[in-house]
């Protein structure tokens, strides 16, 4: 049985009333859709408050992304953290919504500048575990009242409550970027991008890329980006031959990890200091894609092996994006913290209803 | 303002529970004579005093765990304190509390360029963070306006700005890591030198719950490579509406200045009288600040000049020099200073839509008449955060009571109009009794289920941020 709610009410009411475990989607973008009882978010879609001048857009968590990115770009507006579209690279289809995202906190390229999802999430509706509307942050980017569960929900994955209306900070839209390529190997990349995120020139995207190289971004006013690129350009020929370009499409395969779509074996993605990724690239072995200075390392490896394992030591955290192997999906939290993980589980979701389908293995193929 | 009062059970304990924590911490790290305590009574928001139990001063993380772990197995309530500038009462005692300073934690841990971070202990003062990495062109971005003296322990309990926020967020922004020591001393590492947690955010939970959910002994910061340079300009108007219709205009041309200060004609009266900075006689000035090498700084300037030009400017004056712009800098910095020379003041921090700007000042115009004192306006207006300064006399008797009245007034209008009560200096005391204003029953429910989380007898900073009413069968002994 699957529910689609048109308004928070009802939702709400839903939930009290719902006797066990449910699964929630937003675009089945990341999950696929649900065997069980199941509450869909696309009922609950549309802008509900946009003021450009005041970089502030309010939306209801159902709204598809792209009708988000659409309404922003009327305005020369976007999402600051260019979230992530990770449908080609887990095979996975739909449409996804603005809900997922911040499920999530998918963030892409530019979060190595301006932040991931939870940093431009101002305020978040959410309806809890035990059927309650619980409202945090608001429309404003500066807001210290009361304690931050905007940060808590974003990347909660649903586990405490079902996202109904989200508040971000948005940024402007650049008259122009560009790329510099330096032409380096995986090992060689991260101490490349350290250098150009170390500089002076505002750096919105740095990535390593097979066969492309180490990938810089600037942008910003014409004259500006020009100088940047140019300072850039120089700053780094120390590593390896750079070249200024201004493909943009460039930078939308690094969005969807396109450099490891449609390759064998589990996906894996990484977040860890930066400087190691050179290492846990090479103890790795196989494909990978480097993104926010080499901060996420993205990883296919044989099917079935514990990627995590393989990798260690490193400062940070391991994913298994896809497959199903011996390896635990998430990262395994000291006992402390799970503790209060747990705690926060239990509080906001008393009967465990989002527990089975929020902690399901990977659930795409 | 009321606190609840003090448990005599351990007030009569006194002697035994400052026995026990002198036998488990160095004997200069326990403070108990009443003329010494006397230096903790309060924080900035000095209105309020009450000295405490017993004063704590740990020198380490293990320390503070021992230390905690005591004082919850005896249910003793624990009062975190940075650096003692809470303008909210952040860290003002109780009786019945041990207040644990964690000024004596303050040394530089580790400085990785390469990976953009530094640990420090969290009593380290937020400007001394910057120090330590500005000889390489690094700084730390959050830039309180009490910079020099405040803790970083402090600056993530509130979650404190700045006038850079704009451009670099706040410290939940730049706040990459914390070691927590939890009230029944469990220690917990949360984040580290890596972006985003794996499970749920509780970096972002602890940062701003104003020391109610652990102690924060050591941080990992974010460091950003300093720019090239930077330039303010001054722009000068004859009304507030068409100031803020400039800074919507400037939002929305796609420059993003690192600062917009804002300041009314009142705050511009008082601080040319005390600075004088030499600022122009007019109704609204702002104060734009970009940042770039001197091609990329003329490019900015020149669009905002374009944009104040269409809002008939009384002035447009740009820093050709390092004396000019110091002297544009001179009257915001001065504000504050400025208002404490001529009178006691109430400084507060609602934050409001930006959209709603010239509405909110035409109506605190109001309120402030209403109420017969004088309210000056300097605030950051990128981002909407005010902050009204209300012009009282201490001696006056009722002054008080009437100043406090007119802030609430004013901050309930922030609210009204789609904004918060705080932007960056937090919840406190201040203003817990205001927090329904803003939230509902189950808002405030869905927060107080967090601390009981982390801090089940609600023995950390208890009386603070909600009213005493909707934590009073929590507090509970």
């Amino acid at each position: 049985m699957t529910h689609a709610p048109e308004t928070e009410a009802d939702l709400a009411q839903l939930i009290r009333g719902i006797p066990g475990p449910v699964a929630v989607r937003g675009g089945s973008t990341r999950a696929g859709p649900a065997d069980g009882p199941a509450i869909r978010t696309a009922g609950l879609s549309g802008v509900v408050l946009y003021e450009p001048a005041a970089l502030t857009l309010v939306v209801r968590a159902g709204t598809p992304l792209s009708v988000v990115e659409t309404v922003l770009a009327a305005e020369g507006q976007r999402l600051p953290f260019e979230p992530g579209d990770w449908r080609a690279v887990l095979g996975t289809e739909g449409t996804g919504t603005i809900g997922g995202v911040v499920a999530e906190n998918a963030s892409g390229p530019r979060r190595v500048q301006a932040g991931a999802c939870r940093d431009s999430l101002i305020g978040v509706r959410f309806v809890d575990g035990g059927g309650e509307v619980v409202s945090n942050g608001g429309r404003v980017m500066k807001n210290v009242t009361g304690y931050d569960l905007v940060k808590l929900m974003a990347g909660s994955r649903g586990r405490l409550g079902v996202l109904t209306e989200l508040s971000f900070k948005v940024q402007p839209a650049v008259p122009r970027q560009a790329t510099i390529r330096v032409d380096v190997p995986v090992g060689a990349a991260p101490a490349v991008l350290a250098a150009a995120l170390g500089s002076p020139f505002d750096v919105t995207g740095a990535a390593w890329v097979a066969g492309q190289g180490a990938l810089i971004r600037v942008e910003g006013l014409a004259g500006s980006v020009d100088y940047r690129a140019g300072q850039l350009r120089d700053r780094l020929s120390a590593f390896g031959e750079a070249r200024v370009e201004e493909d943009g499409a460039i930078w939308a395969g690094v969005r969807a990890v396109a450099p490891l779509a449609g390759l064998p074996g589990d996906l894996w993605r990484f977040h860890l200091r930066p400087s190691q990724a050179g290492a846990v690239a090479a103890r790795l072995g196989g494909a990978v894609m480097l993104d926010w200075g080499g901060g996420c390392l993205w990883a296919r490896v044989p099917r079935g092996v514990d990627a995590r394992a393989i990798a260690t030591p490193f400062d940070g955290h391991a994913r298994r994006m896809t497959g199903t192997g011996l390896a635990p999906a998430d990262q395994p939290e000291p006992e402390a913290v799970a503790r209060i993980t747990d705690g926060l589980r239990a509080a906001f979701d008393p009967r465990g209803i989002f527990a089975g389908d929020a902690d399901a293995d990977v659930l795409y193929p | 303002m009321q606190m609840p009062p003090p448990d005599p059970a351990i007030l009569s304990r006194k002697d035994q529970i400052v026995q026990g924590l002198r036998a488990i911490l160095p004997a200069d790290a326990v403070i108990d004579d009443p003329v010494e305590t006397r230096a903790y009574e309060c924080d900035a928001l000095s209105a309020y005093r009450c000295a405490p139990l017993a004063v704590i001063l740990p020198r380490s993380t293990a320390e503070v765990s021992a230390a905690l772990r005591f004082c919850h197995d005896q249910r003793v309530p624990v009062v975190p304190r940075g650096a003692g500038t809470s303008l909210a009462g952040g860290s003002m005692p109780t009786a019945d509390s041990v207040v644990l300073g964690i000024a004596r934690m303050n040394r530089v841990l580790e400085v990785d360029y390469a990976d953009r971070f530094i640990r420090v202990e969290a009593g380290r003062t937020n400007l001394s963070v910057s120090g330590a990495v500005e000889g390489a062109g690094f700084f730390y971005a959050p830039d309180p306006s009490s910079q020099l003296a405040c803790a970083i322990s402090g600056n993530i309990a509130m979650n404190s700005g700045g006038a850079h926020c704009l451009k670099y967020g706040v410290t939940t922004n730049n706040l990459l890591g914390v070691t927590l020591v939890q009230m029944d001393g469990t220690v917990v590492t949360l984040g580290g030198p890596f972006m985003d947690a794996s499970g749920l955010d509780l970096l972002g939970v602890v940062c701003g719950s104003e020391g109610q959910l652990g102690v924060v002994t050591e941080a990992t910061l974010r460091i950003l490579p300093k720019p090239e340079g930077a330039r303010p300009v001054l722009i000068a108007f004859g009304a507030n509406e068409v100031a803020g219709a400039c800074v919507a205009d400037i939002i929305r041309a796609g420059i993003l200045p690192v600062a917009i200060e804002f300041m009314d004609r009142p705050c511009i009266r008082a601080t040319e009288a005390f600075a004088h900075a030499g600022y122009p006689d007019c109704e609204a000035l702002l104060i734009v600040e970009v940042e770039g090498s001197p091609p990329e700084i003329d490019e900015q300037i020149a669009l905002i000049r374009q944009i104040a030009a269409r809002h008939s400017p009384i002035e447009f004056r740009e820093a050709q020099t390092e004396d000019e712009a110091r002297r544009i800098w001179l009257g915001r910095k001065a504000a504050f200073g400025a208002m404490g020379q001529i009178n006691d003041y109430m400084c507060l921090d609602g934050t409001i839509p930006v959209s709603t700007l010239p509405e909110v000042l035409r109506r605190i115009g109001d309120l402030s008449r209403e109420a017969g004192l004088e309210v000056a306006n300097v605030f950051h207006a990128g981002d909407g955060n005010m902050h009204p300064l209300i012009l009282y006399n201490a001696n006056t008797p009722g002054d008080l009571e009437r100043c406090e009245k007119l802030g609430a007034d004013i901050l309930k209008l922030c609210v009204e109009v789609g904004g918060c009560l705080t932007g960056e200096h937090g919840v406190g005391v201040e203003k817990r009794d205001l927090m329904r204003v803003q939230f509902r029953a189950a808002d405030l429910e869905a927060q107080m289920r967090v601390k009981d989380v982390f801090d089940p007898h609600w023995l950390l900073n208890p009386a603070k941020v909600f009213p005493l009413d909707d934590s009073a069968a929590r507090r509970a002994p």
